[in-house]
């Protein structure tokens, strides 16, 4: 029974990560996917930056500027940070609660699927036709007025992905309450477990909304619903509702994991444990029920009238208050600690300041009357993107460091590390800060071009140099992932510093996680163990039997249904193409057959027995192992 | 003595930032240099959250830069294990509490402002003959272009909004087609023009434009409707009150004046067979035609909203117009040629001489 660790051809590891179930390499499968829509989408932006690197350029047309700004704001919330947070929390999850795998492998698996499949729909776009133009929010008349498929694609490609990820939310959450080991109680979670557990809780109730607005944006355009239209009786503020309503959770969604991710950084970096940490956990639970209460600050110029203006205002400075209490004890772990400043506590630190400065600018937007003034403007584009880069694009960039030994068990080069940081940094500063002044200087957002002589030129040219520069930061960060496979094992907590029980696995992680069940006796539990000078952390039960999951291939024959399903849908309101609704009608047969066979057969997964366990540690940690 | 104290600080902080920040923009187009009270109030919530949220960035920097230099493993020495502290309620409390005040500070002007903008009672009001009080315009956004409609006056113009100075303007928006938003950077904030509501607001215009470097405000289409969203610029032309009381007289002497098929100048022949089933030239009566009402076209600023406005731009314009400004309604449905037909050189030469003469001012 040693098959676990036979070598394997190309194809059949191709059909292994197809089939897997595993967390870890699923968590693999996301980083790679979501890396490759980061890249598209940070290329959509430099191309969008070229062409207003000065006034009445005519390097991009009005049209695919438009389809660039969509695609570019939906690729990156939806298919580049959602993916990559969901890669660190399949990966980090199950191993910091002391858990085998994540609660539903399967569903696991199919989240993936529906996501992959789903974005790849969405950038078929640009071959088929045109991408959707109408913004990453759009707005009803706008896209219902947008001719061709492009709009199409969005709300079907987006409905496929946002299953898998509402799919993959109900697992995290399953996963956290009901699979943590003895003693792990959730006032002794890491930190990065809790903003996972209250950011699946968002994604379960503000992905529903999104789904409801699709469809019936979906009818609106296949079947003449008239949801939205209002020469039929319908209303086009609907949309912008049931859009914010999922919208500003999907911020906080993004954002606590990547507080979450800080929160495990600077302690390992400052030798100390977090302080003030059921404070954070609270703040994490406030900014989470806020984040429902304020979605029509984006509104504000809507005309809902004042009274609404004003309660939506007050509830969303509101969120000030445990955002700053966050940050004040962020500050205060490293106050009287052991501050090492590696690349991912560089992150860290490069964070505080840049997270703070766009955390004010939301502030002013929430004052209503001042909103009137910079909504929609270029003051906007600066302080999200202040929001979203300085907080979860750095957060993943410094997580990927700090967690790429548990990923890989490789380390990433420290230098060019280092080096990544500065010209990102300086660059996404350069880019962003100087929009804050265009915003005010009457720019508006999303425009394709500007004339001369408005007092913009200069800023515009400083922004473009800018993003410029952060396109290179992101060039040298893949290069040091790539020369990474070069490199040699990290081993077992290679950083010295690690405090959870993600680092007290021996490298390579084997593919159950944990030989035997640990036993938390405590917070950060690794560092527990480390300082009473033992080499492993205490168990919970003597070795024996595991219980793993089987592989399949059902979750990927499912997406690949709805995947072929949506081409029908997409094309069948062309009355030139009658064969659209036999590929509607194949893709979903596909899919629920698939779900029938799911339900029928019978698949209790298999026992990996005492000896199992004893060879494959063998191979991976005896003679000639830790590869 | 201290509240004085503080109270001076904040005003020398207020006072460098407004220098700092009035350093920014043109007079016609940045939020910086308001010239109206919408805007000014504006300006000042802007100064004092700036002021505030500075203060609230430079204290954690200082802060944090402290802990930093303080800290750092070099410094403490490699073996060192700090105590691990678990928290202090003392200095938690401290950082909610200080927020909310700070919060406080700003909810209150805010509130306050918002129902004051969104006061528009009076537009209402009647006097005694039952004549409306206050002046009202009917704004439509339109791909890509703006109708300004007068109901009080009976008058219409497009493109070029004309305003008198110092009385409150009212404002009913709307949108024709899809959703676009009305905004006038340098003298107040916008509103949305949404397809099945009207919003109301006001606006108020307290400098005369013909001073400005174009001789008008810029105003600026702030929703994306499209390819050419970002060329769906409009201008503001404020005039004195008795100038634009004369202005209105102007454009009520235009009522109907049209152009005729049989005329021996080519230009108005051929508007009259090409252009006039879309493009009023009286600015008399109400809006809702197809194009933009031309009456006022000699006395505009610019060609479709940022072309330099000359003939030269004019004729390019006629003859091409999705070049321009793509997917603006002047082309088939394929957006190959314009619903008028393709013109001679002669016609286009002749008509954008005669459309460049059609003014109330001169």
């Amino acid at each position: 029974m040693s098959s676990y660790t036979q070598k394997k051809g190309f194809g059949a590891t191709v059909w292994d990560y197809i089939t897997t179930v595993d967390h870890k390499k699923l968590a693999v499968m996301y980083l790679l996917a979501g890396t490759l829509f980061f890249a598209i989408a940070g290329f959509e932006a430099l191309l969008m930056r070229i062409q207003l690197m000065k006034p009445n350029n005519d390097f991009v047309s009005a049209g695919f500027f438009n389809e660039l700004l969509t695609m570019h704001g939906t690729t990156m919330l939806f298919l580049a940070a959602t993916p990559l947070l969901f890669a660190f929390m399949n990966m980090l999850v199950p191993l910091q609660i002391g858990a085998r795998d994540v609660a539903f492998p399967f569903l696991n698996s199919l989240g993936f699927w529906l996501f992959f499949l789903g974005a790849v729909f969405l950038h078929l776009s640009f071959f088929m036709g045109g991408a959707p133009d109408a913004g990453w929010t759009s707005y009803a008349s706008l896209s219902l007025y947008s001719p061709g498929h492009g709009i199409d694609f969005y709300v079907l490609g987006l409905q496929i992905s946002g299953a898998g990820t509402l799919i993959s939310g109900l697992n995290f959450i399953v996963t956290i309450i009901t699979m943590r080991a003895p003693g792990m109680t959730f006032m002794r979670m890491p930190l990065f477990t809790w903003t996972s557990l209250v950011s699946s809780a968002l994604i379960l109730f503000a992905f529903p909304p999104l789904t409801i607005g699709l469809l019936m944006m979906l009818f609106d355009r296949m079947f003449g619903g008239n949801f939205f239209d209002h020469t039929m009786g319908g209303n086009t503020v609907i949309w912008e509702h049931l859009f914010w309503i999922f919208g500003h959770p999907e911020v906080y969604i993004l954002v606590l994991p990547a507080f979450g991710l800080f929160s495990e950084i600077i302690p390992a970096f400052s030798r100390k444990r977090l302080f003030g940490y059921s404070s954070m956990v609270f703040a994490t639970i406030l900014i989470g029920f806020l984040g429902f209460m304020v979605w029509a600050h984006h509104m504000f110029t809507t005309g809902l009238g004042p009274t609404a203006n004003a309660i939506f205002a007050v509830a969303t400075m509101a969120i000030a208050v445990p955002t700053g209490m966050k940050v004040f004890n962020w500050i205060l772990t490293i106050w009287g600690g052991s501050i090492k400043v590696t690349t991912p506590m560089l992150y860290a630190l490069g964070f505080i300041p840049s997270f703070v400065a766009g955390g004010v600018t939301g502030v002013m937007q929430a004052s209503a009357p001042l909103d009137y003034q910079l909504h929609d403007s270029y003051f906007i584009v600066a302080h999200f993107h202040y929001v979203i880069v300085g907080g979860i694009v750095t957060a993943l960039f410094g997580s990927a460091h700090f967690y790429w030994p548990i990923f890989f068990n490789r380390m990433l080069n420290e230098t060019l590390g280092k080096i990544t940081f500065w010209i990102f940094f300086i660059g996404f500063h350069l880019t962003f800060f100087v929009q804050h002044f265009l915003g005010l200087m009457g720019m508006p957002r999303r425009v394709f071009t500007y004339m001369e002589g408005q007092g913009w030129d200069q800023f515009n040219y400083i922004s473009t140099i800018g993003a410029l520069m952060m396109g290179v930061g992101v060039i040298l960060m893949v290069i040091n992932c790539l020369m990474s496979i070069k490199g040699k094992p990290a081993g077992r907590d290679p950083w010295g510093d690690g405090r959870t029980l993600e680092w007290s696995i021996p490298q390579p992680i084997p593919f159950y996680n944990f030989r035997q069940t640990p036993l938390v006796r405590g917070l950060d539990p690794w560092w527990i163990e480390k300082q009473e000078g033992n080499k492993e952390v205490t168990f919970a039960e003597p070795l024996g039997d595991i219980h793993m999951p089987n592989n399949s291939a059902i979750p990927f024959v499912i997406s690949l249904g709805m995947f072929i399903a949506a081409f029908g849908a997409l094309y069948n309101p062309d009355a030139d193409k009658p064969w659209s609704i036999y590929i509607l009608i194949i893709g979903l047969a596909i899919t629920f057959g698939a779900m029938i066979f799911r339900s029928v057969k019978d698949d209790h997964g298999f026992h990996l027995h005492k000896e199992d366990i004893i060879e494959i540690e063998e191979q991976l940690y005896g003679k000639g192992g830790n590869k | 003595m201290m509240k004085g104290l503080k109270k001076w600080r904040l005003f020398s902080l207020l006072a460098v930032m407004m220098v700092f920040l009035s350093g920014c923009g043109e007079d016609y187009l940045s939020t910086l240099k308001p010239s109206g009270e919408v805007g000014k109030q504006q300006l000042n919530l802007l100064l004092l959250t700036t002021v505030i949220m500075t203060l609230v960035v430079v204290v954690v920097s200082v802060i944090y830069l402290l802990a930093f230099v303080k800290y750092r493993r070099s410094r403490v020495g490699e073996n060192v294990i700090p105590k691990q502290v678990e928290g202090s309620h003392t200095l938690e409390v401290i950082w909610t509490v200080i927020p909310i005040i700070l919060l406080l500070i700003i909810a209150v002007p805010v509130v306050t402002t918002t129902y004051k903008f969104a006061d528009v009672a009076a537009m209402d009001e009647v006097d005694e003959e039952g004549n409306k009080t206050a002046l009202t315009i009917n704004v439509t956004a339109k791909l890509y272009w703006w109708e300004f409609e007068y109901p009080n006056q009976g008058i219409v113009t497009a493109q070029e909004l004309v305003v008198p100075t110092g009385e409150k303007v009212y404002f009913n928006l709307k949108a024709a087609d899809v959703k676009h938003s009305f905004w006038i950077p340098a003298v107040g904030g916008k509103m949305d023009t949404n397809v099945e509501n009207l919003n109301k607001f006001y606006l108020v215009f307290d400098k005369e434009s013909k001073d400005l470097k174009d001789g008008v405000f810029y105003g600026k289409c702030a929703e994306l409707c499209g390819p050419s969203h970002a060329l769906m610029d409009f201008k503001v032309k404020t005039l004195s009150p008795d100038a634009f009381d004369a202005w209105v007289d102007a454009m009520k002497a235009t009522e109907g004046q049209t152009a005729d098929k049989a005329s021996t100048d080519l230009g108005e022949a051929t508007f009259a067979n090409s252009c006039l089933g879309c493009h009023a030239i009286s600015g008399s009566g109400a809006g809702g035609t197809p194009g933009p009402n031309l009456t006022t076209f000699g006395d505009r600023n610019r060609v479709a909203g940022f072309l330099e406005h000359n003939e030269e731009s004019l004729k390019a314009w006629i003859k091409n117009p999705e070049e321009f400004k793509p997917g603006n309604l002047m082309m088939n449905a394929e957006g190959t040629a314009p619903i008028y037909g393709n013109l001679s050189d002669e016609e286009i030469e002749a008509l954008a001489t005669y459309i460049m003469g059609l003014s109330v001012e001169k």
